[in-house]
């Protein structure tokens, strides 16, 4: 493979690339689902390939192919040169990659039992006995249990020098339930919402999920929310659970400090953002208890690599420092525009059709020095909300309104009733600035999402987020 | 493609004949496709995929498995025949799953070979163009050109083998100022047909007057949906609502039989209307049926896939999804009636004080059952004042039931616009008018 690898970088050279790379790429893929107490989907994918990019007259092609020969390669390679000389026909200036990135070396992810030895009549048993649990309500209607394993593999090489080979397995689990009236759907989720839970790692991470012995617990939640009172609306204390605050700092943190986002690539489709590099460091983006770093050398991480598709190597990089914007995530290209030197390496490709974006890696807010009970004890009228179930935010990122699974009151530093359709919604700054409380490190916990999209056409990115309950102060609930 | 070079058909006898399983199915997917990006008024992004993509089914004693795979080779295939029959075995059988298709035909579609196999200085040319204007009038373009093919194969076991190209061609473009905003797109089957410097002029006059947008007070307004907001909110009620999957889980807002919004209000289903982009088989090698699902504002069909249908006591609607699917069926070549306005401006009359919404973006569900959504308004958000659009609005957000707020539908284009999905398969094709409903709340306001 690294002879049809190299062999394509020969050919890019000498019909005229000024910078090429290939990238190839292998994607095993399995998943089993079970519903409604019959196995619902049992699938096991692969996929190979290899894109190749470009750089002519200053100006980017990529081309691909599912065909692994040299005669193939060679043609995607002619393909490529041709778009990018099509490309500088309506081109400004020429793309500048800064310095040159020439690394090589071996990257493994973490693995404990290769998960795809795990047989699938245990994995079928392990889904079936939890979904069973699951519909132990009677006012669940339909419930939903599965689990999936990945194994990628990647060679990197380009012009500049750099050969770097990669691999990591990816797996998780998850469940969910929901309870139905005539009027009502109230659906519970273990352990996250977005169908699963994924991590680095092998059958390890579903075991630690213990997914059987909290089924029964969802289900007793989906079916008391079907009565619980609507929640309230009003401007009050609003605590988030990890997993919710991870889909916070996800969506107004992660996608507005995307640097190509921000020089407006990605205008047309997903937006652009409020995080000018005029505020960089000058902008309070939130509290002296906010601390966001990116990430990708956390061990476990859906964000986690040794390098990135354009061969940077893993960094930990701050975005925010105790509330003021310090940080993007970059590409080379965009770091260099801005002047930064090198990227922190950022660039990700969700397969080997795709051209690598800035994508988040792993994004977590550093824990505090509180904890959830604390936070509870000191709050007067205040509502928890846990588990999200519905998000949006606008394309600069700054409106922003979520929806949670459950929440509770809290009346004088205690929890109360629970409450069905919580929401809350803000604006970025303001929202970070209102935070003042943080928990430790011991309720401080990696979650995977699986379901990041950006770019034309659309990319499915799988990122991490690190996080822990958290405060704010003065916030628009009960909108929905 | 791949097909140039290996005829489908022998491609999938050569699976089926492989496979020992009582019932085997081969679904085929292959792509050509191209897409040129552009922002700050130049092509940054410009990309060309080839894929084809197999996809095995096997059903042996009521129990169901499947694989996939993107290698031709002959070792390759069987081994994904293996992995299928694997899956199958290692299963609790399913005694209510759903036999595979029976043998159909379909007439074929002819595709725009200009279009399948535009090339990038084409593409580059259409773009340029939309750069030039945008440096004429002194904002920035942004925006992605796509061109290509899909060729689409379903066979099985019990004789069927049904195949349909497509061939599509998407134009989206944002103008750009430091102070305003203004989208416009275009989609067809042919490239010849999208006018890319009428999209450029649209996009353009839509951003010059955003310039200056002050804030409004979130409320209950009366609004004008372009026919681009319109088709997103139609995109998220098939989501959460159309199949007969949702309805039997209770998660719809779908009543069957019974009036659920506005008179006004009509959508139907139609894979072989070439006035949308045309997909008239599903994957599960079921020809598509028009369905007519809301007609009058009544809950009046479905759609369904083999499994949901035979549960129902129907026969499936051909609009089924590939294997496995367990979130049901999708009804994807959406159209919505239109109503007698002649135009957008003829939709403001007698409107006091209300909002003219261009676009949403990151729509999303908050409550499926009662068909409440929430989203922003974005590039092309004006007040109405006395009949007339008076001047530029932040954006702001709604949190709104679909089929409330089209009950109160009072005035439709005759027009319709074909909008089409993100992606580049091309999925989704929906034709829609302009509307104007009385009553839409919207409950914050960005800055």
């Amino acid at each position: 493979m690294k002879e049809l690898a190299r062999d394509a970088l020969d050919t890019a050279q000498v019909g005229g690339a000024q910078y090429a790379d290939v990238r190839l790429q292998q994607t095993r893929h399995q998943e089993v689902s079970v519903k409604d107490g019959r196995v619902d989907g049992l699938s096991q994918d692969f996929s190979e390939g290899v894109g190749v990019r470009v750089l002519v007259d200053g100006a980017w092609g990529f081309a691909c192919t599912s065909t692994m020969s040299k005669a193939e390669i060679d043609q995607a390679v002619e393909v490529a040169l041709g778009i990018a000389r099509a490309s500088a026909r309506v081109h400004k200036r020429p793309v500048d990659l800064g310095p040159p990135v020439a690394h090589k070396g071996e990257y493994v992810g973490p693995v404990g039992t290769d998960p795809f030895s795990v047989s699938l009549e245990a994995k079928v048993d392990l889904l079936v006995e939890a979904e069973r649990l699951l519909r132990s309500q009677p006012s669940i209607r339909f419930a939903e249990a599965s689990t999936e394993c990945t194994h990628w593999r990647k060679l990197f090489v380009s012009t500049e020098g750099a050969e770097l080979e990669q691999e990591a397995y990816e797996t998780g689990a998850g469940m969910e339930c929901s309870a139905v009236n005539d009027e009502e759907l109230q659906k519970r989720s273990y352990p996250n919402s977005f169908g699963r839970q994924v991590a680095q790692g092998g059958w390890e991470v579903v075991e630690t999920m213990e997914l059987t012995s909290n089924a029964q617990r969802i289900a007793e939640e989906a079916a008391q929310l079907l009565g619980a009172e609507h929640c309230p609306a009003g401007r009050k204390t609003l605590i988030l659970d990890a997993s919710q605050l991870a889909l916070q700092v996800h969506e107004s943190c992660g996608h507005p400090t995307e640097l190509d986002r921000v020089y407006g690539t990605e205008a047309a489709y997903a937006g652009t953002s409020f995080m000018t590099p005029d505020l960089l460091g000058t902008l309070r983006y939130g509290s002296d208890k906010v601390t966001i770093v990116a990430d990708a050398t956390v061990p476990g991480g859906l964000g986690s690599f040794g390098w990135d598709d354009e061969g940077v190597e893993a960094q930990n990089v701050k975005l925010i420092d105790e509330g003021l914007f310090v940080g993007y995530l970059t590409s080379r290209e965009t770091a260099a525009q801005l002047g930064n030197g090198r990227s922190m390496g950022a660039m990700r490709a969700d397969g080997w059709q795709r051209i690598p974006l800035i994508r988040m890696t792993n994004i977590n807010i550093l824990p505090g020095a509180s904890s959830l009970e604390e936070m509870i004890a000191g709050t007067r009228d205040g509502i928890l909300m846990h588990t999200n179930k519905s998000w949006s935010i606008d394309d600069r990122r700054l409106n922003f309104q979520f929806g949670t699974e459950m929440a509770w009151e809290i009346k004088d530093g205690k929890r109360g009733k629970l409450y069905r359709n919580a929401s809350y919604g803000g604006i970025t700054p303001d929202f970070w600035n209102s935070c003042d409380a943080v928990a430790g490190p011991s309720e401080w916990r990696m979650f995977g999402l699986i379901n990041c999209g950006k770019g034309q056409p659309g990319q499915v990115m799988r990122v991490g987020h690190g996080a822990a309950p958290a405060r704010f102060q003065n916030v628009n609930v009960g909108i929905a | 493609m791949i097909s140039e070079r290996r005829d489908l058909r022998d491609l999938t006898d050569e699976i089926l004949s492989a496979s020992d399983a009582e019932q085997t199915e081969v679904i085929v997917t292959e792509s050509d496709t191209a897409l040129t990006r552009f922002a700050n008024s130049e092509i940054h992004q410009n990309v060309a995929e080839r894929n084809i993509d197999v996809r095995i089914r096997v059903i042996n004693q009521q129990r169901t498995g499947v694989a996939s795979t993107n290698q031709m080779g002959a070792d390759a295939l069987r081994e994904a025949l293996a992995r299928a029959l694997e899956s199958a075995r290692t299963q609790p059988a399913r005694p209510d799953l759903p036999p595979l298709a029976p043998p159909a035909k379909l007439d074929p579609i002819v595709v725009d070979d200009a279009t399948a196999h535009a090339t990038p200085e084409e593409r580059a040319q259409r773009v340029g163009a939309i750069c030039a204007q945008a440096d004429a009038a002194g904002v920035r373009a942004f925006g992605a050109l796509s061109t290509g093919s899909v060729n689409y194969a379903v066979a099985n076991s019990n004789g069927l083998f049904i195949s349909s190209p497509r061939a599509v061609a998407h134009l989206r473009t944002v103008a750009m100022a430091d102070d305003g905003s203004g989208y416009a797109d275009r989609t067809s089957s042919h490239l010849a047909d999208i006018d890319a410097e009428a999209a450029g002029a649209e996009a353009i006059d839509k951003c010059m007057r955003t310039r200056g947008a002050e804030p409004i007070e979130p409320g209950v307004y009366p609004v004008i949906l372009e026919e681009y907001a319109v088709a997103e909110l139609i995109e998220y009620l098939s989501f959460i609502g159309f199949s007969g999957l949702a309805v039997e889980e209770g998660r719809s807002f779908m009543r069957p039989g019974e009036k659920i919004t506005g008179e006004a209000i009509s959508i139907w289903d139609d894979g072989a209307d070439l006035t949308g982009l045309p997909m008239p088989l599903d994957w599960e090698g079921v020809p598509r049926r028009r369905v007519e699902i809301i007609a009058g504002g009544a809950a009046t069909g479905l759609v369904h896939d083999m499994a949901s249908a035979a549960r129902a006591g129907v026969e499936s609607t051909g609009h089924g999804l590939p294997a496995p699917n367990p979130t049901g069926a999708l009804a994807v070549n959406l159209f919505m009636a239109g109503g007698s306005a002649k135009s957008k401006d003829e939709l403001c009359e007698g409107i006091e004080r209300g909002v003219w919404v261009s676009r949403f973006w990151y729509v999303n569900i908050v409550h499926p059952k009662q068909s409440q959504l929430t989203g922003m308004t974005r590039d092309g958000t004006f007040l109405i004042e006395n009949g007339k659009v008076t001047r530029a609005i932040k954006n702001m957000r709604f949190t709104q039931s679909v089929m409330e707020a089209f009950g109160t539908a009072s005035a439709l284009t005759s027009e319709t616009k074909l909008q089409a999905g993100d992606d580049y398969d091309f999925t989704a094709g929906i034709r829609v008018p302009a509307v104007r409903l009385d009553r839409f709340n919207f409950t914050s306001v960005t800055r």
